[in-house]
């Protein structure tokens, strides 16, 4: 069970890659792994959740611990390309009502292919 | 300390003389008993230095040197081993002290079950390590309301055991069961939002039920949502509303619902360690819990909950992954 991080910045947006499984184990190395973005005022992060095979709720805590930093800073954040299982964890706990959140159509048919 | 020292001049004059299995055997036998006195590694050296030159008088200064340089490179490996021994008694002392907490809890927050008129109720919770993070409140003062909330703290362990306590004395301090959901959330936000970290979240479902109506009113925060079963149309209707965790922002508002119950009818509350199978990919938990409940239907509420557990915990070779809570109500 791991957990990484992959990112990319163009001038203030900022593309995350996360890849793994998000529990109890993995979510503080995840939390480590997101508190090293420096977030400016106009900064734009983008974090991309196809490659997250499985999240529990403490991975929810990891994501809106992250939300309300960068709400702090006038920063933006998007969460992009969540499975139909990803999402309905943020549909049901409201969260999807707050932040910013795209799910992926073209992974969800893939996903219930297999 | 003496007496070990002779002996293990013996043991070592023995070997050097018949380098056989029982020999070695008595030996490492002879090591034990020194560990146990707490003799150092670099003190066994010592002892072995100066045992062969007893036994073998006449040995060179090279050699002789030699075993003071290893005393002197064993005592880092003595050290080691010192800050080994005192982090195992450091362990059993935690170990010690979580199962007092664990029992604490459990006393903090047992759950007793009340018996309004006309209602059954049946409950199972299972915690999936010592503290549960699965928490269920009744209230029922005898007057014409029961009130019910299940509750799951983000999180597991003691952080998630702490934060409980503190909804539950919450919940304690709104005192009687006749009290709103969307008003008993709207409090309980205010409280966790203001005295927990940034990452800690609670998901609650709340109902209240009228016992002369008989009228289901639920707000949920966050949570899973309870399965209704109406019996006459038998049909499921999910008791959910958009409801934020609780501890996220504050100020926050809560809407509720009324549900009108008949004789038969049923709910079942659920916490996320009902549903979420983490090996069963495309498996609709749900569904299957639906299903099984129907046909449990003629089973009492505590029968229910413990069939659902007993069939759910089997699909997942009785390897629990999150805290399991399940309670339901039945009209009668």
């Amino acid at each position: 069970m791991n957990v990484n991080v992959q990112f990319r910045e163009e001038g203030n947006r900022i593309y995350g890659v996360i890849e793994g499984e998000i529990d109890t184990y993995t979510a503080p190395m995840l939390r480590e792994e997101l508190e090293v973005i420096t977030i400016n005022k106009s900064s734009i992060i983008e974090l991309d959740l196809s490659k997250v095979t499985y999240m529990d709720s403490t991975g929810l805590g990891v994501f809106v611990a992250f939300y309300k930093k960068v709400l702090k800073e006038n920063a933006e954040l998007k969460l992009v390309r969540l499975s139909s299982r990803l999402a309905r964890l943020f549909e049901i706990t409201g969260l999807s009502e707050l932040m910013d959140i795209e799910t992926d159509k073209k992974v969800e048919p893939a996903n219930e292919c297999i | 300390m003496k007496e070990l020292k002779v002996q293990y001049q013996k043991v070592l004059s023995d070997y050097l003389l018949n380098q056989n299995e029982s020999n070695l055997y008595i030996g490492q036998n002879l090591v034990r008993q020194l560990m146990k006195s707490n003799v150092s590694p670099e003190d066994l050296v010592s002892i072995h230095k100066q045992s062969l030159e007893y036994i073998v008088p006449d040995l060179p200064d090279s050699v002789l040197n030699s075993f003071d340089f290893l005393i002197e490179v064993m005592v880092d490996f003595g050290l080691m081993l010192k800050e080994h021994q005192s982090l195992l008694l450091k362990q059993e002392e935690i170990r010690i002290e979580m199962e007092i907490a664990a029992k604490i809890q459990n006393l903090l927050l047992e759950t007793k079950i009340p018996k309004p008129n006309g209602l059954d109720i049946g409950m199972v919770s299972v915690p999936v390590r010592k503290m549960n993070g699965d928490y269920v409140h009744f209230m029922h003062d005898d007057g014409k309301y029961f009130s019910v909330a299940v509750t799951d703290v983000v999180g597991k362990g003691v952080p998630a055991a702490l934060c409980m306590s503190m909804v539950k004395y919450g919940l304690d301090t709104l005192e009687y069961a006749n009290n709103n959901p969307s008003y008993v959330l709207e409090v309980l936000n205010r409280i966790i939002e203001k005295s927990v970290d940034d990452s800690m979240f609670v998901s609650m479902f709340y109902g209240r039920y009228d016992l002369e109506k008989d009228i289901f009113t639920f707000g949920s925060a966050g949570h899973e949502p309870a399965l209704y079963y109406n019996s006459k149309q038998q049909t499921f209707t999910d008791l959910d509303s958009n409801g934020l965790l609780l501890g996220v922002l504050p100020e926050m508002k809560y809407s509720q619902t009324d549900i009108h119950l008949s004789e038969n009818d049923f709910i079942i509350m659920i916490t996320d360690g009902v549903t979420e199978f983490r090996k069963m990919d495309n498996f609709d938990s749900r569904t299957y819990i639906k299903e099984l409940a129907k046909s449990l239907n003629h089973l009492s509420a505590q029968e229910m909950c413990e069939k659902i557990f007993e069939y759910l915990n089997k699909l997942q070779d009785f390897l629990l992954e999150d805290d399991f809570t399940i309670v339901t109500i039945k009209k009668y």
